[in-house]
């Protein structure tokens, strides 16, 4: 299967689940679930090539002028991440058809669902950061779906806007780096960026900065983790796939991604580092204070990107290594624990860890799954958490720049992480039976099969981590494509510095576990909502709509009579400055070759828009207009356009007609405005007549382009079929402005009949 | 407005009118008229029609609701420009086909006619809903 036919079945999967729930009813799930499952056949398919050194690639010509190409590229980091989307994908899909089961909208989840992924899967196996953007924002928008799923919710809605804010904002500024980087070195393939072109060049230091914001806004990196927290709104299997496993993974996959074009540079290494440190501190901080599941989840989920992002930051082949290990680690068993969760909440009604107990003789297979799981979290021997924890400790001590500095601030974010994993693992199961919302009970198949393969994969890749070796290998690589191979990774790493500081962890991790009441409760009574940055959102936020209030209150008077004259003396006033200061050749104003008729026809329409004007009757004001109307259609006809004088006329018609049904509407004619405010709209529309005649006159006589008008009177015939060159223009040449006009058309006459069926519903015709 | 001068006068030009509108949009590329034109022509005819009875004669008349007109002359534009698409041409490159027809010689048939239909159909939409509104108010 080629990756372009993986995506266009995925987007499929997305565009019939709908239709597909209102047949299949209950089986829609598991009869969607063989698409990732398909998928995730098709990528394990290419890692044994991927191995051997041959590299995927696809190419697809998509708008070669914008540099945008759909460029498919599965390298180590592409693959990596595709098998993680897919695979957890189809557990994740299975177990939601449970969880979500009877929900009178499980088709839509399934859209929005397979929509998140698909872009998922188009973001990390594109190689061209334009194409990469486009997924980007498809899975914010995806996830804002998602996230806001229980629509009817105030809440739900609060966190899904401010996910998207945050990272449909972060998304912008991508954008703007994106552009730069492109206009910079004249692509934007990411195995073809030039990385000495643009470190070198003037503006790195602002394409860094935001391509960074992008990156930090998606992976919930302080200060903009907070959109994480309140994104657990979502139905917790979305919480399990896009805020742990995928979604938040994306800002730390294009830090990788680009390590090789913009890294290991000294502002890089100092924001990246800096950034990443700050977040897995300040997130495994946060976990502690939190009582709900799924909250102490998704603050060790930042205090793990942060982690990540940390390891991207150091830059040295080791940490890059150990983010490639440590990512996968954390998307097996925070995956599980998400899914855990969401299985507890379903069959005791609750997720407050301090209610919680007891649950081990209730739910046995998801008791082990969460074991697993959060040995894999703590870092014991020998799951593959162990592993990626070492590896990380390993980086840290062999940090190029104040590694005892890393090394502090990694066993910091790793001890409270160890204790959140003894609370998950001990707290709902063990101890005595307590009273519940619901009876707890073990969930179907479906629900305890997802956490159970996922934690059981985090023992196995532990004990046998060679069956991973060559693809994590080569998903280091690409962030470090000149560094020699990693040494293949081993389930222990016999006794040394890195494992005494795991010691340290577990021990620390212990203690903080005994401490755990009163740091939760001291950690909470910061209320640290009031002035950490989610504060600042909200004060934003709130600002901006300040700021519309006021510039509405200042520009919008409703008053049609204001808006017109705003218009014409911008744009009257703008034309002019424009004809001033660029205009090199005036015109000169010839009369003599005027015929009569002619020039009895524009007296008659100056006369005629005096009369408009001045006129107290409005059937005379119409009339007079209508005489300005055929008048221009006169001038096109003496000047040999047929055409245009044949419209002219009949729009003037159409015209005289809607001017006549609207006067049936209007009050009687009365006197709004003084005599100086009519002598001012005097002045602005003659000096917007002359300001036109001039612009007119000086577009003509302007020597420096020749017209166009040769070049569409040369094609007509041979290249439209046609005889009638305005026609041939309209339906061939410019065919394509045309389509936006009449859709612009058909959509004001849409909205001209909405406004007027709404203000006569109220009885307030205007 | 009864009058029965009118009257008569409308029912015998509307089907003149339309029958003018069609000419407009065939004859248009290669003389005066087109698809805007020809769409105008079509709108006044109804709206004569409906200044001689009432609009909701003038809507039954027409037997198809004005926001289909608009949509169906919309997809028309948009298919037109499809066509190319199909052969790996860029979105709205014309296609024509030739062909002897009879005694009318030879034909030419191509996207930029069922293009101008869709201008025809959206511009007579737009102008009979402008008109339509504002009628029922």
């Amino acid at each position: 299967m080629s990756m372009l036919t993986a995506l266009l079945v995925g987007f499929g999967a997305a565009a019939v689940a709908p239709a597909l729930h209102r047949f299949a009813g209950r089986w829609t799930g598991a009869l969607l679930t063989l698409v990732p499952a398909a998928l995730f056949a098709s990528f394990v398919i290419r890692v044994a090539p991927l191995v051997d050194g041959h590299v995927a690639t696809e190419r697809y010509a998509w708008a070669p002028r914008l540099m945008l190409h759909l460029s498919l590229r599965a390298d180590g980091l592409a693959l990596l991440m595709a098998l993680l989307i897919t695979g957890i994908g189809a557990l994740v899909a299975l177990y939601a058809n449970r969880y979500l089961e009877g929900h009178p909208h499980l088709g839509r989840f399934y859209l929005f669902f397979f929509g998140f992924m698909s872009s998922m899967l188009g973001l990390v196996l594109s190689d061209n950061l334009l194409a990469l953007f486009i997924f980007w924002e498809l899975t914010s928008l995806t996830s804002y779906l998602l996230i806001g799923f229980d629509h009817t919710r105030d809440t739900s809605r609060a966190a899904a806007l401010q996910g998207l804010l945050v990272t449909v904002g972060g998304g912008q500024a991508l954008l703007v780096g994106v552009v730069m980087m492109g206009s910079a070195v004249g692509t934007l393939e990411l195995s073809q960026l030039p990385g000495h072109a643009l470190q070198t060049h003037p503006l790195y230091p602002w394409m860094l900065l935001l391509v960074l914001v992008g990156a930090f806004t998606k992976s919930a990196q302080f200060p903009f983790h907070f959109w994480l927290p309140g994104a657990m709104a979502a139905p917790t299997p979305v919480s399990a796939y896009l805020h742990s496993a995928t979604m938040v993974k994306a800002g730390v996959f294009l830090l990788a991604r680009l390590t090789p074009a913009l890294g290991a540079t000294p502002l890089w290494e100092s924001a990246v580092t800096w950034v990443g440190g700050a977040t897995m501190v300040v997130g495994a901080f946060l976990a502690l204070g939190q009582r709900d599941l799924k909250l102490i989840l998704a603050h060790a989920t930042v205090c793990v990107l942060g982690t990540l992002t940390f390891l991207i930051g150091l830059g040295t082949a080791l940490a890059l290594h150990a983010m490639v290990v440590f990512l996968l680690a954390h998307a097996l068993y925070k995956g599980a624990l998400f899914l855990a969760a969401g299985a507890i909440d379903h069959a005791t009604g609750t997720r407050d860890l301090v209610l919680l107990g007891g649950l081990r003789r209730a739910m046995p297979l998801t008791t082990a799954a969460v074991l697993l799981a959060a040995a894999s979290m703590a870092g014991l021997v020998p799951a593959l958490g162990f592993i990626g924890k070492e590896l990380v400790y390993e980086g840290a001590l062999a940090a190029p720049r104040a590694p005892g500095l890393a090394t502090g601030a990694t066993l910091l974010a790793f001890i409270p992480l160890v204790a959140v994993a003894a609370m998950l693992a001990v707290r709902p199961f063990f101890g005595a039976t307590r009273e519940l919302p619901h009876a707890p009970h073990e969930g179907p198949p479906g629900m305890w099969l997802g956490p159970l393969v996922l934690s059981v994969l985090g023992l196995v890749l532990g004990l046998f981590p060679s069956a991973v070796d060559g693809l994590l290998a080569r998903a280091s690589a690409v962030m470090a494509p000149a560094a020699p191979p990693p040494p293949p990774l081993k389930p222990w790493h016999g006794l040394n510095a890195a494992l005494g500081l795991s010691v340290a962890s577990l021990a620390g991790g212990a203690a903080v576990y005994f401490a755990r009441d009163g740091l939760r409760g001291r950690i909470s009574r910061l209320r640290l909502e009031r002035w950490g940055p989610g504060r600042g959102y909200e004060l934003a936020l709130a600002g901006m709509l300040r700021f519309a209030r006021f510039q509405t209150r200042l520009l919008q008077s409703g008053y049609l009579r204001r808006y017109l004259r705003m218009s014409v003396v911008a744009v009257g006033g703008l034309t002019a400055y424009a004809l001033l200061t660029r205009a090199r050749v005036w015109p000169e104003l010839r009369g003599g070759d005027l015929e009569p008729y002619e020039a009895a026809v524009g007296v008659l329409m100056v006369l005629a828009a005096v009369t408009a004007a001045r006129t107290r009757s409005r059937l005379a004001s119409v009339s007079a207009m209508g005489v300005v109307g055929f008048g221009v259609a006169l001038v096109f006809l003496f000047f040999g356009a047929p055409d245009l004088a044949l419209t002219q006329s009949i729009v003037e018609a159409l015209t005289v007609v809607v001017f006549l049904l609207a006067l049936f509407h209007l009050p009687a004619y009365e006197e709004l405005s003084s005599r100086p405010a009519r002598l001012r709209d005097v002045g602005v529309s003659l000096a917007f007549g002359a300001v036109m005649a001039t612009l007119l006159l000086v577009t003509v006589q302007n020597p420096e382009f020749p017209p166009i008008s040769g070049y569409f009177l040369q094609n007509s015939v041979p290249g439209g079929h046609g005889r009638n060159v305005v026609n041939v223009i309209l339906v061939d040449f410019r065919a394509l402005d045309t389509l936006g006009e009449i859709t612009v058309l058909a959509i004001a006459a849409l909205g001209v009949s909405a406004l007027l069926k709404a203000g006569r519903q109220k009885g307030t015709a205007r | 407005m009864t009058s029965l001068i009118f009257n008569s006068v409308v029912r015998a030009l509307q089907p003149l009118l339309l029958f003018f509108s069609v000419f407009l949009l065939l004859s248009g590329h290669h003389a005066p008229g087109g698809g805007f034109t020809g769409g105008m022509v079509a709108a006044s005819a109804f709206v004569l029609y409906g200044m001689a009875t009432d609009t909701a004669a003038a809507r039954r008349a027409l037997r198809v609701p004005l926001p289909v007109l608009m949509g169906v002359g919309l997809l028309l534009a948009l298919a037109s420009g499809l066509v190319s698409v199909v052969s790996g041409e860029p979105f709205l490159t014309s296609v024509w086909l030739k062909f002897g027809a009879g005694v009318l010689g030879e034909v030419e048939l191509g996207t930029p006619l069922l293009f101008d239909l869709g201008v025809y159909l959206v511009v007579m939409g737009v102008t009979l809903t402008f008109v339509a509104s504002l009628a029922e108010e």
